[in-house]
C-alpha cells in the first residue's frame, strides 16, 4: 500500500501551516494550551468551516460562489428571527433557500452564464432581503441551537470536536459517496460524466443545493455563537471561504478539492487571526499580515510541489 | 433592415437599451424636472465605473480565471497617498499624480509577481495583496480627511461643454482603449491570450509581458480612479473604493465582455456604468428602502445577463 497518495500530499501542506501556526501561538500565550484556551482559538472556525466546505462544493464544479458571505448572513438573521419565533416558518424559509441554490446551479448550467457574476448578483438579493429583514443588529438565537455550540464534550472542546465531525462528513460526501464522485467528474470533464448517462443539469444543482445546506448550517451555528444577527455579520465569509479551500490544497478547476482540507484551511485562517493579536500587531496591519501569511503558506506549498516533482521524476 | 439586426447582433446593446429604459422609466416619475441633472450625475458616477472597468476588462479577457480583486485597496491607497503628498496645495498636483501612477505601477508589479512566482490564481494573489494594500492605506489615512488642492476640486466637480470633466476623462481612456483592442497590437494579444494561452504562446505572442502589463494596466486605471474619486469627493476615505469591486466585475458582464476571456467590448462598459447608476437612482426616485433597492439591483442584474447571454449550442 502506498503511503503517500496524492490525495495524501495534498493534505500535507495545510495540515504543517495549521501546526506551525499552532506551536506559535502556544508558544507565545501558554495558557491557550487548555481545554478552554482552544475552545476560545477555534470557536469561531466551526461557521467558517461549513462555508468553506460549502465554498468547496461549488468550486468542486468549477464555479465561484460570491454570495457566500450575505447568504450566511441571511440565514443568520433568519435563524435569529424567524427560527426563533415560528420554527415552522423560519425552516420553511431555509428550506426555500437551499431550493434557490439548487435553482441557481440550473440556471447557471442551462444558459452558460458565468458563475461570478450570477452569485455576485445573489449576493444584493440576499443582502437585500436580510437588510429588510433585520434593518438594525437584533434578533435572537434559538436556545436549542445556543445549547448545541456551548455544549461541553468530554476530552475535547466542542469547536475540535465540531470540525472533526464536519470533516469526516464532508469527507465521506465528497470522496467516498456514489455521488461525491459524480460531482467530482462534472468538475472534472462534464462531456465525459454526460456520455456515461449522467444528467449534469442534476449533479450541478444538487451540487448547489448541497452548497446551500452547508451554508445554512454555517449561519446557525454563527448565531449560535454570536447569540444575536445583523445583516453584514457575515460579509467577509465569502473571501474566508475562498481562502480557506485554496490554503486547504484544492483548485479552482477540474474538481480537485479536498474537504478535510477546507477545514484545516478555515481552522488555519481563524488561528492566523489569533496569532495576530497575540504577537502584538498594530489593528492597522491586521489584515496585512493576514495576507502575508496566505502568500507565505502559498509559497511553502509551491516549494513541496516543486521538490516533489523532482522526486517523482527520478 | 440588415443594419438593425447588425446592431442586435452586438454584444454592447443590451446595456445600452436596458440603460434607456431605466433612465426613461425614472424621467417619467419626475415629469422630466430633472433630466439634466440625473444625466449629469449618471455620466459622472459612470465615469469611475467605467474607468475602472476597462481595466478590470483586459484583466478578464486574458483567459478564465483572471480577475482583479484588489482593485477597491488601489483605489483607497492612491487617493489616500496622492492627497496626503499635496497637502491641499495647487503648486503639487504634479507629485500627486506622479504619486498615484507609481502606487498603481508598484501594486500591479506585485500582483502580477505573486501570479508568475507563486503560480497561484489570480484571485488568490490579487485577492492577499489587496489585504497588504488595505492595511497600507490604513496606516497612511489615520482617519485624517485632508481635503483635495482647490484646483483639482474644483476641476474634478465641473463641466466643460455640458459633460463632466471626468467624463471627458473616462471618454478619453476609452478611446484609448478601444483603439488598443480594436487596432493596436497589445488588444490583438490579449484577445488571442484569452482565447487560448498555448496557442497564443507557440504563435510568438510575448504572453508573460502582455500579461504584466495588463495587470500593471488594470492598476494604474483603479489609482487613476481613486485620485479623481478622492478628489471629486472632497477626501479620501477607507471605504471609497469598496463598492468598485462587484462594479469593475459587474460592468464588464453586462457590457457583453466574455468571462471566459478572448472577446472585450470597450462601449459596452458605457452602456453598463450607466445602467448600473441608473438603475440604484431609479430605485432612489420611486423611493425604495435600501434593503429592497438591494434587492431589486440584484435581480434586475440577473435578469438582464440572462436576457443578454445566448443558449449555447451543446
Amino acid at each position: 500500500m502506498k503511503v503517500l497518495t496524492a490525495e495524501r500530499v495534498r493534505l500535507l501542506v495545510p495540515s504543517l501551516s495549521l501546526a506551525v501556526l499552532l506551536v506559535a501561538v502556544f508558544w507565545l500565550q501558554p495558557r491557550t494550551m487548555s481545554y478552554t484556551g482552544l475552545n476560545l482559538l477555534f470557536n469561531l472556525a466551526v461557521p467558517i468551516a461549513l462555508a468553506t466546505v460549502a465554498q468547496m462544493l461549488i468550486m468542486m464544479v468549477n464555479d465561484l460562489d460570491l454570495s457566500m458571505g450575505t447568504f450566511v448572513s441571511f440565514v443568520a438573521c433568519v435563524t435569529a428571527t424567524f427560527v426563533q419565533t415560528d420554527p415552522l416558518i423560519g425552516f420553511a424559509i431555509l428550506a426555500a433557500c437551499i431550493g434557490v441554490y439548487a435553482l441557481v446551479g440550473a440556471l447557471i448550467y442551462l444558459r452558460n452564464l458565468p458563475s461570478i457574476v450570477v452569485t455576485l448578483g445573489m449576493s444584493f438579493v440576499w443582502g437585500g432581503l436580510a437588510v429588510l429583514l433585520l434593518p438594525a443588529p437584533g434578533g435572537v438565537a434559538p436556545d436549542w441551537i445556543r445549547a448545541t455550540m456551548t455544549v461541553k464534550p468530554p476530552f475535547a472542546p466542542m469547536a475540535i470536536v465540531a470540525s472533526i465531525g464536519i470533516a469526516l462528513v464532508a469527507h465521506w460526501l465528497v470522496m467516498r459517496s456514489s455521488l461525491g464522485v459524480v460531482l467530482r467528474g462534472v468538475g472534472g470533464n462534464e462531456r465525459t460524466v454526460e456520455r456515461a448517462g449522467w444528467s449534469v443539469l442534476r449533479a450541478r444543482a444538487t451540487a448547489y443545493a448541497l452548497a446551500g445546506f452547508f451554508a445554512v448550517l454555517a449561519g446557525m451555528c454563527l448565531v449560535g455563537l454570536t447569540t444575536s444577527a445583523d445583516a453584514n455579520i457575515a460579509l467577509r465569509y465569502t473571501l474566508l471561504s475562498i481562502a480557506g479551500v485554496i490554503l486547504g490544497g484544492g483548485e479552482f478547476v477540474g474538481g480537485r478539492v479536498s474537504p478535510i482540507g477546507a477545514v484545516i484551511g478555515a481552522l488555519t485562517l481563524t488561528l492566523a487571526a489569533s496569532l495576530l493579536s497575540f504577537l502584538k500587531i498594530s489593528p492597522d496591519w491586521q489584515i496585512g499580515a493576514q495576507g502575508a501569511i496566505l502568500i507565505i503558506v502559498l509559497a511553502v506549498r509551491l516549494l513541496l510541489n516543486r521538490s516533489e516533482a523532482r522526486g517523482a521524476g527520478q | 433592415m440588415t443594419m438593425v439586426r447588425q446592431l442586435f447582433g452586438k454584444p454592447w446593446i443590451w446595456a445600452f437599451l436596458a440603460t434607456l429604459a431605466t433612465f426613461v422609466v425614472t424621467i417619467l416619475f419626475t415629469g422630466g424636472a430633472s433630466t439634466v441633472g440625473l444625466t449629469q450625475a449618471a455620466l459622472t458616477f459612470g465615469a469611475f465605473s467605467v474607468i475602472v472597468g476597462l481595466g478590470q476588462m483586459f484583466v478578464v479577457t486574458l483567459g478564465p480565471g483572471n480577475v482583479d480583486l484588489s482593485i477597491p485597496a488601489t483605489m483607497t491607497l492612491a487617493g489616500t497617498v496622492a492627497l496626503k503628498v499635496m497637502d491641499t496645495q495647487d503648486g503639487l498636483i504634479w507629485l500627486g499624480l506622479l504619486v498615484t501612477l507609481a502606487t498603481g505601477l508598484v501594486i500591479g508589479i506585485a500582483n502580477y509577481g505573486l501570479i508568475k512566482l507563486l503560480r497561484i490564481p489570480p484571485i488568490i494573489a490579487t485577492l492577499s495583496a489587496s489585504f497588504i494594500v488595505q492595511s497600507a492605506a490604513i496606516w497612511t489615512n489615520r482617519g485624517i480627511r485632508i481635503k483635495p488642492p482647490e484646483l483639482l476640486a474644483q476641476f474634478s466637480t465641473t463641466s466643460t461643454l455640458g459633460v463632466p470633466n471626468v467624463a471627458w476623462i473616462a471618454l478619453l481612456i476609452s478611446i484609448a482603449a478601444w483603439v488598443a483592442l480594436e487596432r493596436g497590437l497589445y488588444g490583438r494579444f490579449v484577445s488571442a491570450i484569452g482565447q487560448n494561452m498555448r496557442a497564443a504562446r507557440l504563435a510568438g505572442v510575448p504572453v508573460d509581458g502582455v500579461r504584466f502589463a495588463t495587470y500593471v494596466l488594470c492598476a494604474l486605471l483603479a489609482a487613476i480612479t481613486g485620485f479623481l474619486l478622492s478628489c471629486f469627493s472632497g477626501g479620501a476615505a477607507l471605504n471609497m473604493g469598496a463598492e468598485y469591486l462587484l462594479t469593475s466585475i459587474a460592468v464588464v458582464v453586462i457590457g457583453g465582455t466574455a468571462v471566459a476571456g478572448g472577446f472585450a467590448n470597450v462601449p459596452g462598459i458605457w452602456g453598463a456604468s450607466l445602467f448600473l447608476f441608473l438603475v440604484v437612482s431609479m430605485l432612489n426616485t420611486y423611493g425604495a428602502s435600501a434593503g429592497v433597492r438591494m434587492l431589486l439591483t440584484g435581480v434586475i442584474i440577473i435578469a438582464v445577463i440572462v436576457a443578454a447571454s445566448r443558449r449555447p449550442s451543446r
